[in-house]
């Protein structure tokens, strides 16, 4: 599940998980992407920060409280870059974290190694 | 063994000895663990009272007259039993005021007269001096007669030896010799000798045992007891009579009266006494202890006066030794050489007390109230600028010392062959006793003044002279018998011993009734009809009120001075290590580090003042003080110069009230200016941190296209086209967001370049609203515009321009596409240009009213995408509308639209009429 409320960046990021063979799902906002994870169950969850209504943080604390969504791989994606942003983003249970702009490469490798992880760790 | 070297050697071993217990006295005292601080003690030195006058003169008295030596010693006892408070309240007043002498303790109260302490002075020194011949003519008589054994042959007549051969004579520089080695070997500011205390204590001691030594040897060895002695002497008509109390040869009722009376104030007021019973006192409470050990020492040294007295009249019949020297060749008689010399010793013990305690009592008092007052006052010797004069003092009461006992011996001389031992001494006593209307008044009776003090005691000590002192030395025959028997000028009236036809009294009564009539009588009647002066009623107010004061006295001190002056001052007297040791001392009291940051106030001055008065008296410590610290007297001008210091004072207090306020509202004023600054720093932060974020999001979408593209050749050719389109408007957008971001950098810092012209506002909304025509066909929203001509405004056309098309950007954007539109209003009055661009969209609630003017901050609809836009525009365009000098403002309704307005003033009237003319 890719949430992420910029249409260019999310409609990137579809564009490369679909090529390379993953099946995704998309929410431009925090609730939106609740709904999307309790309904689809994705392996993988790439979260923004900075999504309206609830944020990225908020939803990665919500997927690590709710049991039904164990084992669950977050990778979050911001614009900040702060040390304290990404230590904010671990606490709230993140596996991995990535600063905008990424490299697209670099995002495939780590959502293929979240992937490829999944289950219980 | 009674050799004249052997009672010469015993002699100075004696007084060796004594030496030996003040020393050890002084060192405990130094150590802080004084051996006087003892009732015992205080009483044994009261008894210093006992002289040789009592050692060898009562026995005398009490051959010629019977128990008429009693009185004598009944005043003292009554006083100390009846009379104590009496003392008690001297001894506190002197405490306070640190007395040191009788002289400075009456100076003191008549307002520090120094008149007063040089009166009393004299009159003490005078009076005295009979009794100090006394002791060197029973030391003297004593030697010689012991010289004499195994016979008992009386001396020659004073003055009739040369005065080099005069056993007197080498006995007075002896005993002036040890009163200086006792008194003044160091100058004390307390003026306490602890060591002359207990040497004297011990002194008491050994002459009441020598005295009950040979009394119980006459008494039990010589004869079978007092009643084998009584009944003998009842035995013979001569001696019966002296066994009646107040008939016959022991005087009448008003004798022992007035002897008992005289006798109680002797004690007080002698000197001596006066010394170890007010000055050298360590505990008020001793009074205690010495109110019954003091008459208990009284009862053991006359208890065998009596028998001694019976016994040598009984032993010698003849008459041919003198009775005065009963109690020493008694024992000579039996051939008791042992006891000889111990009751030589006794008398040597006796009279050296008195003379050493005396001596140093007068001294002080010569010093302190005669010689430096006179020094102090007269400008030649320029005392008050030498800078240690401690030395000096010390000198001047060594003289004295000399002066006084010398003085003693001429007396001796003059007239010691006159009178009996006892009568000698009651001289001395009625000198005295002319103290007691001013002290005892002093003590009781505020409205003693100085002046009364003053004419009570001249003429006192007047009616004593001539009373007791003339007939003293006409029966010498210095002076003409005639005196004595016809009066002066052969007025009969003013005969010395019967003076206004007063008959039938003996000598010391007579003296004592006319002298205390004009003594009293002077005394209050001056002082009823004169009036006190200020330092005067302070005094007196102090002294009798003196157990209802708390603390020590203190006069207002109105004067000004530094300590180091004060300092050197004390420094000048005592010696500066000493005077530095005070102060520090001092300093450390007051809670202050060091001296110089003492202040010079009215207690420091006091202070230095208590200093000084042990020294040099209250009165010269006064004259002193007042060199360094002058104090002025109150004038009606200086009291107008207090209050108007105190409205100064009042006015200065005002303006500094202001000034704190001021300073509390500066501190608010740069308290909140800290604020803003760290409010300002957090908002740089967070705008930096924003622009980062806003700057990364078009960069991210540009990246992963790129790579996009770059990395799938095979994309097919529409995907590629939407691709591109997206890289396209997201550089786009960063191009935007980084020439606002510049833009407001710009506007902020104040480097932003303006042009300043004349517009029509008309033109330039005009000119806008065509330039955005388009957009708003495009989003299907209408555009109105209502411009009513209106004055012309200064400004920047270009700037102007940016703001308008923000706001009606901003406006479409929040447009119901087809149902939207948007009014553009324009409308002046006389000093401004309103503009407004009113639409019908989604509003904005009151919070966000107020904070949508604020970098990045959007509103949007939550549930639509984000707006478009960086969120600096309106940021940006109320800077442009406030640097051009208007207001930028927003109304809103929720669901209703806004309203953006801007309002500029209008050109000046003058620019304005060019345009148009």
């Amino acid at each position: 599940m890719i949430a992420e409320d910029e249409s260019s960046i999310l409609l990137s990021l579809e564009f490369l998980l679909r090529k390379a063979g993953f099946d995704t799902r998309v929410a431009r906002d925090g609730e939106e992407a609740l709904g999307v994870l309790t309904a689809f169950r994705p392996d993988v969850a790439l979260l923004d920060v900075m999504l309206p209504r609830r944020s990225g943080l908020e939803v990665c604390r919500f997927i690590r409280a709710e049991p039904a969504l164990a084992g669950m791989r977050i990778l979050l994606l911001t614009a900040k870059g702060g040390r304290q942003d990404l230590q904010n983003g671990l606490a709230a249970g993140a596996d991995e974290y990535l600063t905008k702009p990424f490299s697209t490469h670099e995002l495939l490798e780590r959502v293929k190694a979240l992937a490829a992880g999944k289950g219980p760790a | 063994m009674l050799e004249g070297w052997f009672i010469v050697a015993s002699s100075f071993a004696y007084i060796g000895l004594l030496f030996a217990i003040a020393w050890y006295a002084d060192r405990r005292a130094l150590a802080g663990r004084s051996i006087i601080a003892n009732p015992w003690v205080y009483s044994l030195s009261l008894a210093v009272y006992a002289t040789a006058w009592t050692f060898y003169g009562s026995v005398g008295r009490a051959a010629t007259d019977g128990v008429g030596f009693l009185p004598i010693y009944i005043g003292p006892t009554l006083l100390l039993l009846v009379g104590w408070f009496v003392l008690r309240k001297m001894i506190r007043i002197a405490r306070l005021t640190r007395t040191t002498s009788l002289a400075d303790f009456v100076s003191s109260r008549y307002g520090n007269s120094a008149l007063l302490g040089g009166l009393v002075t004299v009159i003490a020194v005078v009076g005295i001096l009979p009794y100090i011949s006394l002791q060197l003519k029973a030391v003297s008589t004593s030697f010689q007669v012991l010289l004499q054994y195994p016979q008992i042959v009386m001396p020659p007549p004073a003055g009739s030896l040369q005065v080099m051969q005069d056993t007197a004579f080498y006995v007075a520089l002896f005993m002036a010799l040890f009163a200086i080695a006792f008194g003044t070997r160091q100058l004390d500011a307390a003026e306490r000798h602890e060591g002359m205390v207990a040497a004297v204590a011990f002194e008491s001691l050994v002459k009441l045992v020598a005295f009950i030594a040979v009394g119980v040897y006459v008494t039990f060895f010589m004869y079978a007891g007092p009643g084998d002695i009584f009944t003998r002497a009842a035995g013979r008509p001569d001696l019966d009579v002296l066994l009646a109390p107040f008939g016959g040869a022991a005087g009448g009722y008003a004798s022992w009266a007035w002897l008992t009376v005289l006798s109680m104030l002797a004690f007080v007021f002698l000197p001596r006494q006066f010394q170890v019973a007010v000055i050298e006192v360590t505990d008020e409470r001793h009074l205690k202890r010495a109110a019954w050990a003091f008459p208990l020492y009284v009862l053991a040294i006359n208890v065998f006066v009596l028998p001694i007295a019976f016994g040598g009249l009984l032993r010698f019949p003849e008459g041919g030794v003198d009775a005065d020297t009963f109690v020493l060749t008694l024992p000579m008689a039996m051939h008791n050489e042992g006891l000889a010399l111990f009751v030589f010793i006794g008398g040597l013990s006796a009279a050296t007390g008195m003379v050493i305690v005396e001596t140093i009592a007068l001294s002080t008092m010569a010093c302190n109230n005669l010689v430096m007052p006179i020094l102090l006052r007269v400008r030649i010797f320029r005392l008050t600028e030498q800078r240690d004069i401690s030395s000096l003092l010390l000198d001047i009461r060594r003289a004295a010392i000399v002066a006084i006992v010398m003085g003693g011996y001429f007396y001796y001389l003059l007239a010691g062959e006159a009178y009996a031992l006892v009568s000698i001494g009651l001289i001395s006593f009625a000198a005295v006793a002319q103290f007691a209307p001013a002290v005892i008044g002093g003590l009781y009776w505020k409205g003693g003044t100085a002046r009364g003090a003053l004419t009570g005691l001249t003429a006192g000590f007047v009616v004593w002279f001539y009373t007791l002192m003339l007939p003293a030395f006409a029966k010498s025959d210095w002076l003409a018998v005639e005196l004595l028997e016809r009066g002066p000028w052969g007025i009969e009236l003013l005969k010395p011993t019967q003076l206004f036809g007063l008959a039938g009294l003996d000598a010391t009564t007579h003296a004592m009734l006319w002298s205390m009539i004009f003594n009293v009588g002077a005394y209050v009647l001056v002082s009823m009809l004169g009036s006190q002066r200020a330092g005067e009623h302070a005094q007196a107010t102090l002294f009798v009120d003196v157990f209802r004061q708390t603390g020590e006295p203190g006069s207002r001190w109105r004067g000004a001075t530094s300590s180091s002056a004060l300092q050197a001052l004390v420094g000048r007297f005592l010696g500066p290590a000493r005077a530095a040791e005070l102060f520090a001392a001092y300093a450390k009291n007051r809670g202050v580090e060091r001296i110089d940051e003492l202040e010079g106030d009215r207690d420091l001055v006091r202070f230095a003042e208590l200093q000084l008065a042990g020294t040099i008296g209250a009165a010269s410590a006064r004259t002193m003080v007042a060199t360094v610290a002058q104090e002025e007297p109150l004038e009606i001008e200086q009291v107008m110069t207090i209050i108007d210091e105190a409205s100064q004072l009042l006015a200065y207090s005002h303006r500094l009230e202001e000034k704190q306020a001021e300073l509390e509202s500066a501190t608010r004023d740069l308290q909140g200016a800290n604020e803003r600054l760290k409010e300002l720093d957090r908002l740089k932060d967070d705008f930096i941190s924003t622009v980062t974020h806003e700057l990364r999001t078009p960069l991210t979408s540009i990246r992963a296209f790129s790579e996009i593209l770059h990395d799938t050749p095979d994309l097919d050719a529409a995907e590629r086209q939407r691709f591109l389109g997206l890289v396209i408007k997201e550089s786009e957008r960063l191009t935007r967001l980084i020439n606002q971001v510049l833009d407001l950098a710009k506007l902020e810092s104040g480097l932003a370049e303006w042009r300043s012209e004349e517009l029509d506002l008309r033109e330039v909304v005009a000119d806008a609203v065509s330039a955005t025509s388009a957009l708003f066909k495009a989003k299907g929203v209408a555009l109105e515009t209502r411009l009513v001509p209106s004055p012309l405004v200064l400004g920047d056309r270009d700037r102007l321009m940016q703001v308008l098309l923000n706001l009606l950007s901003n406006a479409v954007k929040f447009c119901t596409p087809g149902s939207g539109k948007v009014i553009v209003r324009l409308a002046g009055d006389g000093s401004t240009v309103r503009v407004e661009v009113a639409d019908n969209g989604v509003g904005i609630s009151p919070e966000h009213q107020n904070v949508i003017f604020e970098k990045f901050r959007q509103v949007g609809d939550p549930m639509t995408e984000k707006p478009a836009g960086t969120g600096l525009g309106l940021a940006i365009c109320r800077r442009i509308v406030g640097h051009l000098g208007g207001r930028m403002g927003v109304q809103s309704e929720v669901g209703r639209g806004s309203v953006f307005y801007f309002i500029l003033p209008v050109a000046a009237p003058g620019e304005r009429l060019a345009v148009h003319g």
